[in-house]
């Protein structure tokens, strides 16, 4: 049946097309930082698991802090 | 082998497609030219030079070694120093390099006809800037990240490591005046643009409390917010032009600009990061990244006539917007959009601590600039799509031209370039303004190019929402760096002065932070100051010594890169870096020389202190030229000084490199290279692609 065909395809395109929404979300969150504490706790998890991770107020006014140090905005 | 022969001919096409749109461009000599020239034989240029040049260089030079560890996989902290996705990486190297460098620069070389600075922008990114770019970022990669003064120092010398530190603070200084300058002049006497300017400072204030006590971290959500206000405040601002009252609230000449962007400056440095400048970073991103995209699209849908021709008469030095011949001060004035030595800050330090792989190098350092240089490309457009009698009457400063309309259009249109007081009037007009005329800096002419390239997209009526939008576009960004490089020079003023008082050199001690700041800012609004009652408008004096100073430090980058390959005894490799350092050095040292020089008042820093001196004496000045010509003359003289003080800076540094070099080649002992010793990466991904061949993209140059 053709239409079944279609159906299925249709239903693979979809979900093909959803995974790249997803994926070019997760790199725009990724780039504008939205999704730094998030990180920072997998990272805590990982490297010092028995050590309390800040929480996210105080992160991100950690991370603003420590970004703003150096060159960071050119000509 | 059918891969491979399809390879060829694609990279036969885009050569021939190149050469054709070089050379089209460069020898076309009729009433206008197509941009969409511009665009192809620019994509052509960057995506060859990525693709043989940026790679030949990484194999044979650099060696690029994707088996080896990078900094942020061996000193992870998760937060300096972190693997990052390539494209995630690369956002942020060019949202940090991407300043209005490349907007201003190309605006004002157009002076000189469309084809110069074409030809430098495209030549001077492939071969040098990029270059420059690629090498710095993977030197400092193989030093676990160190930046660019302490490579200097370490690579070079202490004497060296000192010229590179205290120039950058010049270089800063003398940046963020120009950039206010440039800011200021957009304002003048626009309440539109000014009460649109003003207004994004609270809505960054607004952005930074729901980031840091609303919603905390949510940088999408507060981002999106702040851009909606932002896009309703150029819309509040045409309001506010309306109403009688209000406006007048808003209508200001230049000094008192001058003063609130002063002021604006040191409370931007001394308030916490949280509450003005990263909100304010986040919406200056955005913006322009969004602005980029849409005059690209713009640019390549509507395609619109080059009206400016390929070469002006003023390419003997005699331009109205700053003096100086073709050589050298085509080269000092584009600056930033073909090579800028403040990219090596930037790709030595915050970059390399991210890059989870050698193998992206290339993408991050070569093509981050290709794209930055391809922004200054469409800058050049949206400049020289305007009629060039239009250019040249919203660029040229009173004291050349005349005050007067009338004076004004009668002198530019006496070079060939015919415009009427209509005309400007009309323009005026559609773009929301009281005038036009006399608008030096840059922005102005860009957004008027800008607002004509979308107008035609979406409609007329829109004009003056487009050139306001386009104002504010320009004045966020500005005033980004302004904060960032305001904060940047406190710090290293901080550390210049722990030096001397240990104490001064503590970056959290208030009085410490309140007298460095002060300092910095009254350095760089000295200039603005000077800029602002300059009556042949402080462009020409601020921008080439910016100019000046911006590709001394690409030459002292590419000194330690010299420096570095001597070294690791690739001798026969060497003029990858020292023939764009060779042209730099003849650029900058020509220039600081015709600068100091040069008999021509408009031209030589001592000629014009002299002739103002003659004039104030013999009482030919009016009163209130009269009142200011002492602070003009110490200023030129100043200028004078420093410019010489830059030529000396790079000539010790490059002499200290020579020494270095000649004793390495007789065996004596030199400063160990400190590349940090080969460890292999654990990262999974990379190993995956262990025996993957290397994948060179297109995405990264377009």
């Amino acid at each position: 049946m053709p239409n079944k065909v279609f159906v299925r395809r249709s239903k693979l395109l979809f979900q093909l097309l959803l995974s790249k929404l997803q994926q070019g979300w997760n790199l725009l969150r990724e780039l504008s930082g939205d999704d730094a504490y998030e990180r920072y706790l997998q990272h805590q998890a990982l490297a010092h698991p028995d050590e309390k991770p800040l929480c996210r107020h105080a992160f991100f006014k950690q991370a603003q802090q420590q970004k703003w140090q150096g060159v960071k905005r050119c000509c | 082998m059918q891969q491979r022969i399809s390879h060829i001919v694609i990279w036969l096409f885009i050569s021939i497609l190149g050469a054709s749109a070089v050379g089209g461009i460069a020898l076309h000599r009729g009433e206008s030219i197509n941009a969409i020239w511009f665009i192809v034989a620019a994509v052509c240029v960057y995506a060859i030079g990525y693709r043989f040049y940026s790679a030949w260089v990484a194999a044979r030079i650099l060696m690029l070694d994707h088996t080896r560890a990078t900094p942020a996989e061996r000193l992870n902290d998760g937060r300096d120093y972190m693997p990052t996705n390539r494209w995630v990486v690369f956002g942020h190297h060019f949202a940090a390099i991407a300043g209005p460098g490349p907007l201003i620069g190309p605006t004002l070389a157009a002076q000189f006809g469309y084809l110069p600075g074409t030809l430098w922008i495209l030549a001077g990114s492939v071969l040098a800037g990029c270059v420059q770019d690629m090498c710095v970022l993977f030197f400092s990669t193989r030093r676990n990240g160190r930046s660019l003064g302490q490579m200097a120092r370490d690579e070079l010398g202490p004497i060296g490591g000192a010229a590179a530190l205290f120039a950058t603070l010049l270089i800063m200084i003398i940046l963020i005046a120009v950039l206010g300058l440039v800011v200021v002049n957009a304002m003048k006497h626009s309440p539109w643009a000014t009460s649109t300017v003003i207004a994004t400072i609270p809505i960054a204030i607004i952005v930074g409390i729901y980031m840091r006590y609303l919603r905390p971290g949510r940088v999408l959500e507060g981002s999106l917010l702040g851009v909606v206000l932002l896009l309703l405040s150029v819309g509040g601002g045409g309001w506010v032009d309306q109403q009688p009252v209000l406006r007048e609230l808003f209508n200001h000449p230049g000094l008192p600009l001058a003063f609130g962007v002063i002021g604006y400056g040191f409370l931007a440095a001394v308030l916490p990061v949280w509450l003005l400048l990263a909100p304010r970073d986040y919406l200056s991103t955005f913006m322009k990244l969004g602005t980029v995209l849409l005059l690209a699209a713009a640019i390549i849908v509507l395609q619109p006539e080059i009206k400016m021709p390929a070469l002006t008469q003023f390419v003997d030095g005699t331009g109205p917007i700053f003096a100086g011949s073709l050589f050298p001060f085509v080269f000092i004035t584009i600056a930033c959009g073909a090579i800028s030595g403040f990219h090596a800050l930037i790709a030595s330090g915050t970059t390399p601590k991210l890059l989870s792989n050698e193998r992206d190098i290339p993408m991050i350092g070569y093509g981050g600039m290709a794209l930055e240089s391809f922004v200054a490309i469409m800058a050049l457009i949206a400049a020289t799509v305007l009629e060039p009698g239009i250019y040249f009457a919203i660029n040229s400063p009173a004291g050349i031209v005349g005050a007067l309309p009338s004076e004004a259009v009668a002198t530019i249109s006496s070079w060939g370039f015919p415009v009427t007081v209509e005309q400007m009037d009309a323009l005026a007009k559609a773009m929301g303004e009281a005038t036009l005329f006399a608008r030096t800096g840059g922005a102005p002419s860009l957004a008027v190019g800008m607002a004509s390239i979308f107008g035609s997209a979406f409609g007329d009526h829109l004009l003056a929402i487009w050139y306001h939008f386009a104002i504010m576009f320009e004045a966020v960004f500005i005033l980004t760096t302004l904060d960032a490089g305001t904060r940047v020079g406190r710090f290293m003023l901080q550390d210049m002065l722990g030096n001397i008082w240990p104490k001064l050199g503590r970056t959290s001690w208030y009085p410490s932070v309140i007298f460095s700041s002060a300092l910095v800012v009254s350095g760089w609004g000295y200039f603005l100051y000077i800029g602002v009652i300059d009556p042949n408008g402080g462009v020409n004096i601020l921008w080439p010594l910016f100019g000046i100073a911006n590709q001394m430090l690409a030459a002292i980058a590419l000194c330690v890169c010299t420096g570095i390959i001597i070294k690791s005894g690739k001798l026969k490799y060497v003029w990858v870096t020292a023939l764009p350092l060779l042209w730099l050095t003849i650029l900058t040292s020509t220039a600081v020389y015709e600068k100091v020089s040069s008999d021509n008042p408009r031209l030589g820093f001592f000629a014009a202190a002299d002739d103002l001196s003659q004039k104030l004496a013999s009482g030919v000045l009016p009163p209130e030229k009269a009142a200011v010509a002492p602070q003009l003359i110490f200023n030129q003289q100043l200028d004078a000084w420093l410019a010489l003080l830059f030529a000396a800076l790079l000539w010790i540094i490059i002499l200290d490199m020579l020494r270095m070099a000649s004793r390495h080649l007789r065996g004596l002992p030199v400063p160990a290279s400190n590349e940090t010793p080969y460890q292999r990466t654990q990262l999974e991904n990379n190993q995956a692609e262990d025996n993957k061949p290397e994948n060179h993209g297109l995405g990264a140059t377009s």
